[in-house]
């Protein structure tokens, strides 16, 4: 059978059918990674066992009809990191190679809840810093459209494991970009909802005022579903909202007419790459169709949100892993003469090139004399930059426009300058930076590499969202294409 | 703005991460890298804008002070280099 080209939302109707089990799904999930993965290098950990008795018990409440709904039995993978009780959580990092997770993280909880079975950890960017995977300890994920090409990161063990159709869904974080840029290389639906809408809890900090939790998907139907079992109030979680989570399903079906997307005219200038702009370009013109009404807006401050990332970002994560000093869990260096070479030595074999450059960078940024200039400045810009979006979606429903300036690129590629690789989140670091929901669907493709639309909605707006790209998945079929060599 | 290999070194110790003199160099010339490409915030005017630190404007909330999390203490220090009698233990501190 192959269950792997269905979504989430057909293999959970085929389960309550009795078409098929969660047994024999979670089988064919296992054998989907077991051929595949050695290639790609999704997964760093694989919890097959426990999987195969998750699906058992699925099916066993299924039998005795208590099932715990449409999610019940269905086979995901969690990006890692998230922690997972009495599994390795390593974040990517050499730093917690040997770090079992005490506890779960809330979207753990409440997908073992929702009756999800996990077949394993993804691979990531070292503390999800990276848009290429790249920096991970385990080695680089490729892209399944092309292995010689990456599959964008943070989130890039999530979003190739989906692309090539080993679980029909995962788990994804993203602080910049890491959901949105990851899903458009590698042709799948992401979301990130509102800061705030999911909890942080137990979801490893890199840039607690901008880190947000989300879904990759093969539709946003799937997406809608997966959100909904994750969103909610997390007392444990101090930013988490307080506010009922919105029905993100039953609206899917909603008419587009009369809605307006705003097109932001800095995110078309030049430096785009003309086949992503035709992509781009074609699918707006399909939403015209759906008769939504589309305007130029501006973002003025917009091209701010790089400098402004690499400010805030890097310092709320020199503060955020001042955590790892080798003296409670993770790595630890060999006969530390004093306090401060076990720190030292501990941090500089544990982490990575990337991370330590931006500890440094945002150490530097929060030093004494140098903070009013660089993390206050930032932070007075970045409120231009969230209150330029808000003064836009007075005037429409909806923002677009693509979500990458460019197609995949090669692996090794874009390694020797930091900065160079920092310019990949151009569109999506905005969106972070204004807490903004946002999603990247696949509209196209060019040399074989898909191409991905970013929509962007208001605050909390993720069922508008969610309509608008299920919308255009009616009327089109870039969501559908899977990469040859896994069918 | 450029970062010379000293003001690295006293980052680096900053932050607690001991970093070789063969790899000061890199550091030195990517911190600079990030550095001007940061500086293109010099050329905003943000006279009267107050920062921003939560996108939502949420402020601080608070809980009641009651116990919530009762003792793990074995279950957390399982992860734990090294520890004694419910201990973490670090090199002497002091003399």
């Amino acid at each position: 059978m192959t269950w792997h080209t269905k979504t989430l939302t057909e293999l959970s109707s085929a389960i309550a059918a009795g078409e098929t089990t969660s047994r024999e799904l979670t089988e064919h999930f296992i054998a989907r990674v077991e051929a595949h993965d050695g290639e790609l290098n999704t997964f760093v950990t694989r919890t097959f066992d426990a999987a195969l008795a998750a699906a058992e018990a699925a099916d066993a409440r299924r039998a005795a009809g208590e099932s715990l709904g449409p999610l019940d039995g269905l086979p995901f993978a969690h990006k890692d990191i998230f922690c997972t009780k009495g599994v390795k959580t390593t974040c990517g990092s050499k730093m917690l190679d040997n770090f079992i997770s005490p506890y779960d993280a809330t979207v753990v909880e409440k997908l073992q809840a929702a009756g999800m079975v996990c077949l394993g950890k993804t691979n990531m960017d070292e503390f999800a810093m990276g848009s290429s995977n790249e920096t991970s300890y385990y080695g680089d994920v490729k892209n399944p459209w092309d292995t010689s090409k990456v599959p964008g990161g943070s989130s890039g063990g999530s979003a190739s494991a989906v692309g090539a159709r080993l679980v029909p869904a995962t788990t994804g974080t993203d602080t910049g970009g890491s959901i949105r840029q990851p899903a458009a290389f590698c042709g799948i639906t992401g979301i990130k909802p509102t800061y705030g809408r999911v909890s942080r809890y137990g979801m490893i900090a890199f840039a607690s005022s901008l880190d947000q939790a989300g879904v990759f998907a093969t539709t946003a139907e799937d997406a809608a579903l997966m959100l909904q079992a994750m969103s909610g109030f997390d007392e444990r979680d101090s930013t988490s909202i307080e506010r009922p989570v919105d029905d993100l399903v039953t609206g899917l079906g909603e008419s587009l007419a009369g809605k307006t997307i705003g097109l932001p005219k800095q995110f078309f200038a030049d430096g785009l790459e003309p086949e992503v702009k035709a992509a781009v370009d074609a699918a707006i013109n399909e939403y015209k169709s759906l008769g939504t009404e589309v305007k130029e807006i501006d973002l003025p401050n917009i091209g701010l949100s790089v400098p402004v990332y690499y400010v805030v970002a890097p310092a709320e994560a020199s503060a955020n892993l001042s955590r790892f000093d080798g003296v409670r869990y993770g790595h630890r260096c060999d006969n530390p003469e004093d306090l401060t070479d076990l720190y030292k030595r501990t941090r500089a074999e544990g982490f990575g090139d990337e991370v330590k450059r931006r500890i440094m960078m945002g150490t530097y940024a929060l030093s004494s004399g140098y903070y009013d200039a660089y993390y206050i400045k930032a932070q007075k810009i970045r409120r231009l930059i969230r209150d330029d979006f808000l003064k836009a979606f007075e005037e429409v429903d909806l923002i677009a426009g693509p979500t990458t300036p460019g197609l995949p690129f090669g692996l090794g590629e874009q390694t020797d300058d930091p900065v160079t690789m920092y310019l990949n989140d151009i569109f999506t670091i905005g969106v972070n930076l204004a807490g903004l929901p946002g999603m990247s669907i696949p509209v196209g493709e060019a040399s074989g590499l898909p191409i991905g639309l970013q929509l962007v909605g208001k605050h909390f707006g993720e069922a508008e969202l969610l309509n608008a790209a299920h919308q255009y998945q009616q009327v089109t079929d870039w969501h559908k294409a899977i990469p040859a060599a896994y069918q | 703005m450029s970062l010379d290999s000293g003001a690295v070194k006293n980052i680096a110790h900053l932050a607690r991460i001991d970093v070789s003199e063969a790899d000061l160099e890199t550091y030195t010339k990517d911190l600079s890298n990030i550095l001007d490409m940061v500086d293109q915030m010099n050329a905003v005017d943000v006279t009267g804008v107050e920062p921003l630190s939560n996108a939502l404007d949420a402020t601080q909330r608070l809980r009641a002070d009651v116990v919530t999390e009762t003792n793990k203490r074995e279950a957390l220090q399982a992860n734990a280099p090294a520890t004694e009698d419910g201990c973490f233990l670090v090199p002497r501190v002091i003399e």
